[in-house]
């Protein structure tokens, strides 16, 4: 097979530079750099057609901001305020549901279960959209009502309560089942990656299966969690039809999550005013585009230092 | 593990205090039916507490959703109760613990079964041959189709798929068979970067580039597929660099010491043997940006009619398709557009479920056998 094996000197060490090699390796160097330069493109068109509006006149920008960091705060806000939400919900979910296929379930039918979680990663955003308005919207809406009559005191669920049940609690865990899938794929490979000796040697001791997977499992696991979370943020920060769909938007901050104006996201924000938008405003829908892409190189970077500062077992 | 040959005649010992070491080994324990008895008997209280209610008036009809969730709350913390009162504290938690994460599982479920009976059962209204058949010119009201919608996402996707794979794939190749310096690291760390782009920034940028280009107006669809492509190479990168580690390191040597210079070893040793991954990564990177609407939305814009031309002006996509048709959707024809962005988005879904599968059987059936 080999045609190019021919006799080299033992006395010459100097690798045989083939022609074959040379254009092999520069294609594949050629590939990573230009994923390089895409992403320095990104970065760099989105400053371009984002400066007219850094820096606009008072007047020029929408919903009569003076200028355009009080115009993209309510925006950031929301956009923050339900990612957050939606990681409240799906961050114990997710544990719990990679926990249960890949320690819990019957071996039989974990694979399948699994097969089931993943299909949800793949259904798209839109029809998520649609769902969280026809079904989910109208389902949660009593429940919404109940808690502003009881727990209104409470800030969160001030009154009074939004009619159509389309609020951020509503779009947050829209988010949540969302992001779900791809917390629970993250979480059950390193959950599956745990030595299988550790988790013996735990239940030879005479633990329990909770305390097996205390001991061996969840320590072991801990940097693939985190990075299943940072992941998770990534995508809710940055999901937009579901929120352009669910929520009806206003530009302003509160956190209350039950009431009928919520604050808009960003990227909903870029989805719903993009078509429409003319002049300054596109550059100002780019600009927040890129705060967008801003916060979740952030969330990114933050969340990478903290699974290299740590290394556990499961960082390879 | 499971010693439950001697629970059912030993008495429990917590009473009693028979035996002095509460040892765990040897501490009672419940019966295996005792978990689902005491949910039957759980959900039949709160039902006959809901049923009560509703006899005496204070609330309107039976609440079935009330009866299972707090029937379930119920259960797990009566479980717990008596677990720790026959078996101690350990297993207490032991217990608890499990029934949460079943019941975690089941509410992760529940979204995925009313989603899935929603689409279909509203989406089977107009999934009919006009469907895929026509497209939406010149239709006011019923009917019309999707046919300009099907035919744009699949040219989109393909050109975004025939930019992305080489790309993804031959910098997988880079990382894995020679990066070592710089150029790797900060290629891994970018990638993980370009994971976390946001759909529709990846539109935003699209849009900024050709509109310096081409002016403020331009729409088309080759730009959908741009967009798409940076969504894209990042996925492929990040599947096909796992999938191409997996290859034993003892394939490549052995190839090595034959004398097989080392893009030889690439092509015909590391690829060949991870091949099935390789085509299941794609297949599910595609599964993944097929649905995509955001960026689409930004850069494609929207049309009703026929378009097979990438490069010539607006074009419609599937998931755009929905998002208009059900927003759009008003006056005396509304359920007719409804209905059709329902039936679109049981396409779409069909759609990515046949790609997934598709991939997964690859995987499955040609994968080479590692041990574990």
């Amino acid at each position: 097979m080999s045609a190019t094996s021919t006799a080299i000197p033992a006395a010459k060490p100097k690798p045989k530079v083939r022609i074959g090699d040379r254009v092999f390796t520069s294609t594949t160097i050629t590939a990573g750099a230009v994923i390089l330069a895409v992403l320095a493109a990104v970065a760099l068109f989105l400053v371009v057609q984002s400066l007219p509006a850094l820096f606009a006149k008072p007047g020029e920008l929408p919903n009569n901001a003076d200028n355009f960091w009080q115009y993209v705060w309510p925006l950031v806000f929301g956009t923050v305020w339900s990612a957050f939400l939606a990681l409240l919900i799906a961050t114990p979910l997710s544990v719990g549901i990679a926990l249960f296929i890949s320690h819990y379930a019957p071996r039989r039918i974990a694979q399948l279960l699994g097969y089931v979680i993943d299909l949800l990663a793949a259904i798209p955003s839109v029809v998520y959209g649609l769902w969280g308005i026809a079904t989910l919207s109208v389902f949660v809406q009593p429940f919404f009502a109940w808690l502003t009559d009881n727990l209104g005191w409470f800030p969160l669920f001030a009154p009074p309560v939004s009619g159509t049940g389309r609020t951020v609690l509503t779009a947050s865990m829209v988010l949540a089942v969302m992001v779900i899938p791809i917390m629970t794929a993250i979480c059950r490979e390193v959950f599956l990656q745990t030595p299988r000796l550790n988790e013996e040697a735990a239940l030879a001791l005479g633990a329990t299966r909770w305390e097996m997977v205390r001991l061996s499992v969840l320590p072991f696991a801990r940097s693939g969690i985190i990075s299943a979370i940072m992941l998770g943020l990534g995508r809710a920060l940055g999901e937009t039809l579901a929120i352009a769909m669910v929520l009806s938007p206003a530009f302003i901050v509160k956190f209350a999550v039950l009431q009928a104006q919520s604050p808009n996201t960003i990227a909903a924000n870029i989805a719903l005013q993009f078509p429409e938008a003319t002049g300054v405003s596109v550059n100002a829908l780019v600009a927040s585009g890129l705060v967008l892409f801003a916060v979740t190189l952030v969330v990114n970077m933050i969340a990478r230092a903290v699974i290299n500062r740590k290394p556990s077992g499961a960082s390879s | 593990m499971t010693t439950q040959a001697t629970t059912a005649t030993a008495p429990p010992p917590a009473p009693g205090r028979a035996r002095p070491t509460a040892n765990s080994l040897t501490a009672g324990r419940l019966p295996r039916a005792v978990p689902w008895l005491l949910l039957c008997g759980c959900w039949i209280a709160t039902g006959v507490v809901y049923g009560i209610l509703d006899a005496s008036g204070a609330t309107k009809g039976f609440d079935p959703v009330g009866t299972i969730f707090f029937g379930t709350v119920l259960f797990v913390v009566a479980l717990a109760l008596i677990s720790r009162i026959v078996e101690g504290g350990r297993r207490a938690v032991d217990r608890l613990v499990t029934s949460l994460v079943l019941t975690a599982f089941i509410i992760a479920l529940l979204p995925l079964v009313s989603l899935v009976w929603t689409v279909i059962a509203r989406g089977l209204a107009r999934f009919d041959v006009p469907f895929f058949s026509e497209s939406m010119r010149n239709i006011i009201g019923d009917g019309g189709g999707a046919l300009h919608a099907i035919v744009g996402t699949l040219l989109i996707t393909l050109t975004a798929a025939v930019i992305s794979v080489p790309i993804g794939l031959l910098a997988s190749v880079y990382l894995v068979e020679y990066g070592r310096g710089a150029l790797a690291r900060a290629i891994t760390f970018f990638v993980d970067v370009m994971t976390g782009i946001p759909s529709i920034v990846a539109g935003l940028f699209t849009y900024a580039l050709f509109a310096l280009v081409f002016g403020p107006a331009v729409r088309n669809g080759f730009m959908g597929a741009i967009a798409l492509s940076v969504l894209m190479i990042p996925v492929v990168v990040r599947s096909s660099e796992e999938i191409l580690r997996l290859v034993p390191n003892e394939l490549r040597e052995a190839s090595y010491a034959l004398g097989v210079p080392k893009w030889c070893t690439i092509l015909k040793i590391v690829l060949p043997t991870s091949i099935a991954g390789l085509v299941t990564g794609v297949m599910l990177a595609i599964a993944r940006v097929i649905g995509e609407t955001a960026p689409l939305l930004i850069v494609t814009g929207f049309t009703f009619s026929m378009n097979y031309d990438i490069t010539g002006g607006r074009m419609m996509t599937l998931p755009v398709f929905v998002y208009t048709q059900y927003t759009q959707a008003a006056g005396v024809s509304a359920q007719a557009s409804v209905d059709r962005a329902w039936t679109a988005a049981l396409v779409l879904i069909l759609i990515v479920m046949a790609l997934n599968l598709l991939g997964r059987l690859i995987a499955k059936i040609f994968a080479p056998k590692y041990g574990r």
